[in-house]
């Protein structure tokens, strides 16, 4: 495989993009869809089981081709605290698109409900019934929600700082386009 | 890497202003889709805390139809809706069930005379795993076709803080302003409160889809139907419909048809205030057999969410704009219920009835 050490590989790139589409569309549909009694209350919920467990399966794929393929050094310039905030934010980027769809599907279980991904398909418990369990990963999955949110806008905030001020190859790094291909 | 020339302080500025200008859109977004920017847009939660302050809050229990008891037992197909549907539930033979009657409103302690209506909460599971959950009624229509008017319906009933009684003239000026209530209205003038859960039929009131194996749709509303019914009402003592069930399935199981009328074409399925025509196709699926009771403090329905959208393969909802609202409010009272029962904070606190009896 050819690669170059400023950018992230080809299938790292798509699988962000996509992704950031996907989670994002998540966030919003969820939160729409519980404040919601109109029928998009019923077709919200009903994009927001498989697409949570589509993101499940991707960010596992991304974290493997993540640890094959170390992404891009940071500037050397960049000072320690930013470096620092880079790496916390996307170990909780990570763990948070892992966790997001575990504790929904937990929630689920814990609630009696049965998991349908479409009007047949039915994924498994994976946690017993428990009213009690049910509140928590409910309010949990609420919680870790709105922080995956907030992590986001770091995140976005942090790729604007690096490609319309600093313009130091970070964001083109993920892009694909300008600095990183000279 | 910075090759780029450098950018002039002003220049700098500006470009900050736009990256905090896209954070500021993304978050009013965000809080425009929460609803959090519009405060009175219709919401699980505003229906909800409206239950609430018609009836108090009484923690763990159910913001509506919160007096009741669980019952199990099974629905025995025979086969005969088949043809319609392809759920596991109407292939012939047995599905356990876990159903809970209740009376509607928001006090656990009402008196079971206050209300002429009851209801029948079912929860079907199939062999493989999928589920078929229906909340219905002992009346053939609802007063109103809309979450915002039954939202509405329930600030007319909201109790005056001086009477703690409703305001008669708020409930009469809601009806008069809602025509689409003469159905109900026509009805609750004969309807009494029945002395019995066991002898009262319990309509869907919503209608549903049934999809057969070649994917055909067929539009349907179904009701249970008791195999003994009987019109008296019950007595001055206030709990006295859990204990005449219990009283009668210690004596044996109850049986209810399950019957599924057959929409025609033009039949209003959006529309829960109105009835079909009399003479609409109907199919016996099988009998409701139920066995015996539980407290709903400790009985299995009690963590049961009797969300009439969680449906198996074979039933889907119609366009009746209650069913999305029913599923969103439900789902606000059971989380909040479930919060109260896991004691987490800020939720209300468990209280003794100040009405029981020493």
């Amino acid at each position: 495989m050819t690669r170059s050490s400023t950018q992230f590989v080809l299938a790292a790139r798509v699988l962000h993009w996509l992704m950031a589409l996907m989670i994002v569309s998540m966030l919003f549909i969820g939160v729409g869809m519980v404040a919601s009694v109109s029928e998009r209350h019923a077709w919200l919920l009903a994009i927001h089981k498989p697409l949570g467990i589509a993101i499940l399966m991707l960010a596992i794929v991304r974290l493997t081709v993540r640890l094959r393929n170390p992404p891009p050094p940071l500037p050397t310039d960049l000072p320690a605290v930013q470096k620092l905030a880079a790496h916390a934010s996307h170990y909780l980027l990570y763990a948070l698109m892992l966790a997001m769809p575990l504790v929904g599907w937990a929630m689920l279980s814990a609630g009696g409900y049965p998991v349908m991904l479409s009007h047949s398909v039915r994924l498994p418990p994976i946690f017993p019934v428990n009213a009690a369990a049910f509140a928590i990963l409910r309010h949990a999955h609420a919680w870790l929600a709105i922080l995956l949110f907030l992590t986001f806008l770091a995140h976005l905030g942090a790729a604007l700082y690096h490609g319309l001020i600093r313009r130091d190859g970070v964001l083109s790094s993920m892009t694909g386009i300008g600095h990183g291909t000279e | 890497m910075h090759d780029s020339p450098p950018l002039s302080g002003r220049n700098v500025l500006a470009r900050f202003a736009l990256i905090g200008l896209v954070l500021i859109v993304m978050v009013l977004a965000f809080g425009y889709v929460s609803g959090w920017l519009t405060p009175h847009r219709l919401t699980a939660q505003r229906l909800v805390n409206q239950l609430q302050a018609n009836a108090g809050v009484f923690a763990g229990y159910r913001r509506n139809h919160a007096k009741g008891v669980c019952v199990a037992g099974y629905f025995d197909s025979n086969g005969q809706a088949q043809v319609y549907s392809d759920a596991l539930v109407f292939t012939p033979g047995r599905t356990p069930v876990v159903g809970r009657f209740a009376i509607p409103g928001g006090n656990p302690y009402a008196p079971d005379g206050s209300v002429p209506i009851r209801s029948l909460a079912l929860r079907f599971t199939q062999a493989n795993g999928q589920q078929w959950r229906t909340g219905m009624n002992s009346m053939p229509v609802f007063p109103v076709a809309t979450p915002q008017a039954f939202y509405e319906l329930l600030q007319a009933q909201q109790p005056d803080p001086s009477t703690g009684k409703p305001d008669s003239t708020k409930i009469g000026a809601f009806f008069a302003a809602h025509p689409e209530t003469a159905a109900f209205r026509e009805w609750v003038k004969t309807a009494k409160p029945s002395a019995s859960y066991a002898t009262e039929s319990y309509w869907s009131l919503n209608a549903f889809v049934l999809v057969d194996a070649n994917g055909e749709k067929h539009p349907v509303r179904w009701r249970v139907v008791p195999e003994t019914s009987d019109t008296s009402t019950g007595g001055s003592d206030a709990d006295y419909l859990e204990a005449d069930l219990t009283r009668r399935l210690a004596q044996g199981p109850r049986h209810w048809h399950l019957i599924v009328t057959l929409a025609n074409p033009g039949d209003p399925t959006d529309d829960a205030t109105k009835t079909w025509p009399s003479d609409r196709r109907e199919i016996d699926a099988g009998t409701l057999v139920l066995t015996g009771t539980e407290t709903q403090e400790s009985g299995e329905c009690r963590d049961i969410n009797y969300d009439p959208t969680v449906l198996p393969h074979g039933i889907e909802i119609s366009g009746d704009p209650l069913l999305p609202a029913r599923s969103a409010a439900y789902a606000t009272s059971y989380l909040r219920r479930t919060s109260e029962e896991a004691h987490l904070p800020g939720t209300a606190v468990a209280t003794s009835n100040p009405e029981t009896k020493p």
